[in-house]
């Protein structure tokens, strides 16, 4: 059993069975969430095998843990549907009032293959922002600048 | 045996696909919290059935239920095209009940206001992948159009090849700015209007029997 890792992407990539936001019990020190906030960065590499809902889960499970999550390639239309209804069933008074979620599509020519252009496939890679809707308020945004402002719990 | 199993499902798609034709096609109308989608459902509805579809509120979320009004028939240059119109609730990616509270609502209102809100953004999101033909989407012309929610929902109506009629709702306020929600959407046609006054309904109409028809 490997032993807690950090959670921005790369070599540090937790294991499968420990998304983002499954902090074991106890650790709540450890991953700052008493003095600071904690930012999940996900790779797009690392959202690639996973279906829809566990894209879904992954996401959401972080942020009902107050973390931010960062998706490198965010979700495709209809993942950002299932999105938005799977977080209107979870939540609840008091206590998960939500999501706030920020994205900008990247250009649609940089990162067009020739077939991809020819077939009229638009790219779906685009940064996107996700956080609790209590603790993320978006302050601008432009086609290419996303400010936020992240509270503390 | 084969041929003649494939010989009538071709006869039966052939008529099935004739028929549907001939059903009314389902519009739904999205948009975000208080943009006027009742407002303008009852607009549609009274105008060519004499009836209502639901309650109107300046209170967010007064629309908690998808509701469909049949067989609407549009006369439009000589022609009638018949619809259902669906009118969904407002959607959002959160709900707080403590923002019912500054509508003089009492807690435990407040609380059940916002469950079934909730339920019904999720309602309005499986109907708009599953069960509609097309989509009428209203915004507020008073407000800035560059919002998550329309740049996703736009997205989502445009990537299952819906058409999509764009309405730049409350132009009877004199900050409306259609201008604005045009150049947020390029890619769709804009239609301005006052769904409370009844301005430019004659263009919804014709534009509803041209995307719809």
């Amino acid at each position: 059993m490997p032993g807690p890792t950090p959670n921005v992407d790369g070599d540090d990539t937790p294991p499968r069975d420990s998304p983002p936001g499954d902090t074991p019990p106890g650790d709540a020190a450890d991953d700052g969430s008493d003095d600071g906030v904690r930012i999940d960065m996900i790779s797009g590499a690392r959202m690639e095998g996973l279906t829809s809902m566990e894209k879904i889960r992954l996401i959401l499970d972080g942020v009902r843990d107050g973390n931010i999550v960062i998706l490198e390639e965010g979700l495709s239309p209809d993942e950002e549907s299932k999105l938005i209804e799977v977080t209107m069933t979870e939540i609840s008074p008091d206590d998960f009032t939500g999501i706030e979620i920020e994205t900008y599509p990247k250009a649609e020519t940089s990162d067009q293959s020739f077939l991809d252009k020819l077939m009229g496939r638009k790219s779906a890679q685009k940064l996107t922002v996700i956080g609790p809707a209590n603790r993320i308020e978006t302050l601008h945004k432009d086609e290419n600048l996303i400010s936020t402002l992240v509270s503390r719990k | 045996m084969g041929l003649l199993t494939n010989l009538r499902d071709s006869i039966s798609r052939v008529t099935d696909g004739l028929f549907a034709a001939d059903d009314p096609k389902r519009i739904g109308i999205y948009g975000p919290p208080n943009a006027g989608k009742t407002t303008l459902a009852n607009r549609i509805a009274r105008d060519w059935t004499g009836d209502a579809v639901g309650p109107e509120s300046h209170i967010p979320h007064e629309t908690r239920r998808a509701r469909r009004k049949e067989n609407v028939e549009i006369e439009r240059n000589g022609r009638t095209v018949t619809i259902d119109i669906v009118d969904t609730p407002g959607v959002t990616t959160k709900v707080d009940y403590k923002e019912f509270l500054d509508h003089d609502m009492e807690k435990e209102d407040a609380v059940r206001r916002s469950r079934e809100a909730t339920e019904g953004v999720a309602e309005a999101m499986h109907w708009l992948r599953e069960d509609v033909d097309g989509v009428i989407y209203v915004l507020d012309a008073t407000n800035d159009p560059f919002t998550q929610v329309n740049t996703m929902l736009i997205g989502i109506i445009e990537s299952q090849d819906l058409p999509a009629l764009i309405l730049a709702n409350k132009t009877d306020l004199p900050e409306a700015d259609v201008q604005q929600i045009a150049n947020a959407f390029p890619q769709h046609e804009t239609i301005p209007l006052s769904a409370l006054e009844g301005d430019n309904m004659d263009e919804v109409y014709t534009k509803i029997a041209e995307y719809f028809g």
